[in-house]
């Protein structure tokens, strides 16, 4: 089981969000996962509470929200950090030197792949490919990609978006 | 923006830049922008800059091609933008230091249609891919895009496209080479007021990116492909299904609807005819399993991506039970082509049961690494050496994996055979969706097959046993035998548990899940034998069972390696041999890599004992004549 963050978002405020994220559907069952990518966009998770209006929504049990949620790799259920760093192990960048990029990754956050920061600044995560295979080894900063990645570049990259603020 | 016509007889030139999702995390908007301002401030009459998708060739990335003349510039960055504008867009001398140079001679090739890497493929799907704008219709209908589709509206059947497509030969580029037509064929004459034509564009398979690139360099082929596809089973509603890691193939496919809708090749009654046609975007949502077709269908249902058995085949009950067809991405963009140029013409290419051409994702240990598309039955040799350039840094081949997770890794042996679907099934792979990752002597078989499974365990949706607690169990004995606790009788257990989730898994996940396993045990078994018997990573790649040591005879105490040590386990000082503390070290290779070349004073061995000292001594004196 995934525990579901414990989050200090008010239910008003997950009330409104998700009432202008619905005016843009007709309340189909077909209509969830759409439902879910808006609703993980803007509150960079899908917090507990709008599992329940969405359920109440399109008129499905909770559970089943809760079990396609946790199907899909997308969707999160705590808060990611702001910025989103994802260290592609496809296999082209595998087989050339993707784990050390990670291990480097990781020592320099002082977090594992999967974790977030404690300040909620980055969430370091895997993608199993990222489709930017001839330019191994890869990884991406939000919506930035960053190619033939070494473990020396790690610092320049992380530092680039720390300056970019 | 202007729009560029090439033509030889003015001075008019186009520049234009590559902005598939490679090129632009070169930077290559940036350049877009540059190069724009760049000539409007030296005020240059007849350029026109535009930019294009993908071209393939993202190794070289950013790249850029001036035309019509066809020069192309590799490796563009920012800070080269003055000078391609000034010397080559104004006074006409093309910018030779950023020719592509070739990795075999090393010698500057300057035009596009010289570099071998282009020159031997031959190019249906990605036709256009890089060679127009993908935002904009019109490139598209300038090279006679949407004249198959009006052709078809206007004087072919439904059945004589089927027919057609037949007679092609074309198989389904989404793996399993089901042939096209056919599929088509169960649709059309499945009973149902309603019927979906479905792209599948999930492309999960990592090292694969060639669906990706045709929907961002060419999305109207796709389009156009697509709707012919629907025209012939008679569908009225269109689902194209894009893994939501491509945001920008998702953007330029939603764009092209959006224009192809304006200019009534979708909506209702395309071209004035009767039939009509609604596509709609669905965004995967990070499942490798929704790429299988049942498990797709129930995504865009809106359920979890899980698959069920067949039959019934979605051609008789697909999406909420209608008549479905689904098809891939190059499977699509191929009809218009063959509607256009005939099936004659089509079935001319390629070997007798696998006709047309092969897209592939040349990529891992290559020269030049990137998008190819060659004729069926092509020997791998040719692709590796010739087009790929061959291995860099004077490195060994060892092996090519083809078909992703589903696929096998095979020798230098089959370096010779022809690849098209029979062989590469014969030898225990598949074409799968067409990656191709090249490996050598320093890739470690066993890791690979390692790699493979935690990538199937960790995709398998849990759905039956074999494949959930199959590939769990196939995937620990991988672990151990990497880490150096392998039993001799992993062996058989490891070919034995691959045979039975083959047989006994419910979907084409499952039962292909084993073969990086059975491939790398029939054509590597040495290399399992010797992490098993001996301790030893013949790749010296499996961090567990390797070790570094500094030669005494070639250390010069410099002392870079102990700096840089992340664990602070090497032991030095000045003028001092140094020494790594085994107990200490976690084998991370810095040392290695950072040891000046002019000492190599580090080796990496494995299963080995090297005789080092056990505390620094003083660096022996070389004499005068030698050190120099
Ligand atoms: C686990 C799994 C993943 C798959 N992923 C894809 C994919 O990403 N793209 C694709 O076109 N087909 C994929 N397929 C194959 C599809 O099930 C289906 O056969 C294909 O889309 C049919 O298209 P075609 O006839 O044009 O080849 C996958 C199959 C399996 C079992």
């Amino acid at each position: 089981m995934i525990p579901l963050a414990k989050d200090n978002l008010t239910k008003a405020d997950v009330q409104d969000k998700l009432k202008e994220i619905f005016s843009h559907y007709q309340g189909d069952k077909q209509e969830l996962i759409p439902i879910l990518q808006e609703t993980q966009e803007n509150f960079r998770y899908v917090p507990a509470a709008a599992m329940r209006e969405i359920a109440r929504f399109l008129r499905m049990p909770e559970s089943t929200i809760y079990g396609v949620s946790t199907f899909y790799a997308q969707f999160k259920l705590t808060p990611l950090g702001k910025k989103l760093i994802r260290v592609c192990r496809g296999t082209a960048c595998h087989v050339r030197g993707a784990s050390k990029v990670l291990a480097e990754v990781e020592k320099q956050l002082g977090i594992k792949a999967g974790q977030t920061s404690d300040d909620l600044e980055y969430t370091l995560e895997t993608v199993a490919c990222i489709g930017a295979c001839a330019l191994a080894p890869t990884m991406t900063i939000d919506n930035e990609t960053y190619g033939k990645m070494t473990t020396k570049k790690v610092a320049e990259v992380l530092g680039d978006t720390s300056k970019a603020e | 923006m202007t729009r560029a016509k090439p033509s030889n007889g003015n001075k008019e030139r186009t520049i234009y830049v590559c902005q598939g999702t490679g090129c632009i995390s070169g930077k290559s908007f940036e350049i877009t922008e540059a190069l724009k301002k760049a000539v409007k401030e030296q005020g240059l009459q007849g350029v026109n800059i535009d930019f294009t998708g993908c071209h393939g060739f993202c190794e070289q990335g950013p790249v850029a091609i001036v035309e019509p003349e066809g020069i192309f510039y590799a490796h563009v960055t920012v800070a080269d933008v003055p000078e391609i504008v000034e010397s080559h867009l104004r006074d006409g001398k093309p910018v030779e230091r950023l020719f592509y140079k070739d990795p075999v001679s090393g010698e500057a090739i300057p035009y596009h249609k010289d570099i071998k890497f282009y020159s031997m493929q031959q190019r249906i799907v990605l036709r256009n891919c890089g060679r127009l704008n993908p935002e904009r219709i019109e490139d598209y209908m300038a090279v006679g895009g949407y004249e198959s589709l009006k052709k078809v509206l206007k004087e072919i059947t439904p059945e004589q496209v089927i027919d057609e497509v037949k007679r092609s030969g074309l198989r389904g580029r989404g793996g399993a080479g089901f042939p096209t037509g056919t599929k088509w064929e169960f649709c059309h004459n499945a009973v149902g007021d309603q019927k979906y034509m479905i792209c599948n564009a999930d492309e999960g398979d990592p090292g694969a990116f060639m669906d990706r690139s045709t929907m961002e360099g060419d999305p109207h082929t796709v389009i156009e492909g697509m709707t012919i596809a629907a025209y012939a089973i008679g569908a009225s509603e269109g689902y194209i299904y894009i893994r939501a890691e491509y945001p920008l193939a998702v953007k330029r496919v939603r764009l092209a609807i959006q224009q192809a809708e304006e200019k009534g090749f979708l909506g209702d009654k395309i071209q004035g005819s009767d039939f009509s046609l609604h596509i709609h975007v669905k965004e995967g949502a990070g499942a490798f399993v929704c790429g299988e077709e049942t498990a797709l269908l129930a995504s865009i249902e809106g359920k979890r991506g899980m698959p069920r058995p067949r039959p019934p085949f979605p051609a008789n009950s697909g999406l909420w039970g209608k008549p479905t067809t689904i098809n891939n991405v190059k499977s699509l963009a191929t009809v218009p082509v063959i509607i256009d140029k005939g099936t004659e013409w089509y079935a001319s290419t390629g070997t007798e049961k696998s006709k047309g051409t092969c897209v592939f994702a040349l990529t891992g240990k290559i020269a030049n690494s990137g998008l190819i598309e060659v004729p069926m039955g092509i020997p791998l040799r040719k692709i590796i050496y010739e087009i790929g350039g061959g291995i860099p840094g004077n490195k060994k081949f060892k092996a090519v994996q083809t078909g992703g997770p589903s696929g096998g890794c095979l020798p230098e042996s089959f370096l010779d055979q022809s690849v098209d679907y029979e062989s590469l099934a014969a030898a225990g792979s598949m074409m799968g969706s067409g990656g191709m990752v090249v490996m050598d002597e320093e890739t470690c078989m066993v890791d690979v097959a390692r790699y493979f499974l935690s990538f199937t365990q960790a995709e398998s949706c849990g759905k039956c046993v074999p494949c959930r607690i199959g590939t769990k169990q196939m995937l620990d004995i991988l672990e151990r035998i990497c880490q150096g606790e392998g039993r001799p009788e992993d062996i058989p257990l490891l070919q034995q548990l691959g045979e039975q989730i083959k047989a006994g898994s419910l979907c084409g996940l499952g039962q292909t899940a084993p073969n990086p396993v059975l491939t790398t045990l029939r054509y590597f078994r040495d290399e399992y034998e010797a992490h098993i018997n001996e301790k030893r990573c013949p790749a010296l790649s499996c961090t567990k069972l390797i070790s570094f040591y500094i030669l005494p005879d070639k250390c010069q105490g410099c002392g870079i390696c102990a700096r840089e040590c992340p664990t602070e386990c090497i032991a030095g000082g000045k003028r001092m041999v140094h020494v790594i503390d085994q107990e200490k070290c976690v084998r991370c290779g810095t040392c290695l890599e950072v040891c000046p070349e002019r000492f190599s004073a580090i080796i990496k061995v494995s299963a080995e004992e090297v005789d080092v000292p056990s505390e620094p001594i003083p660096v022996k004196e070389k004499p005068k004549a030698a050190a120099a």
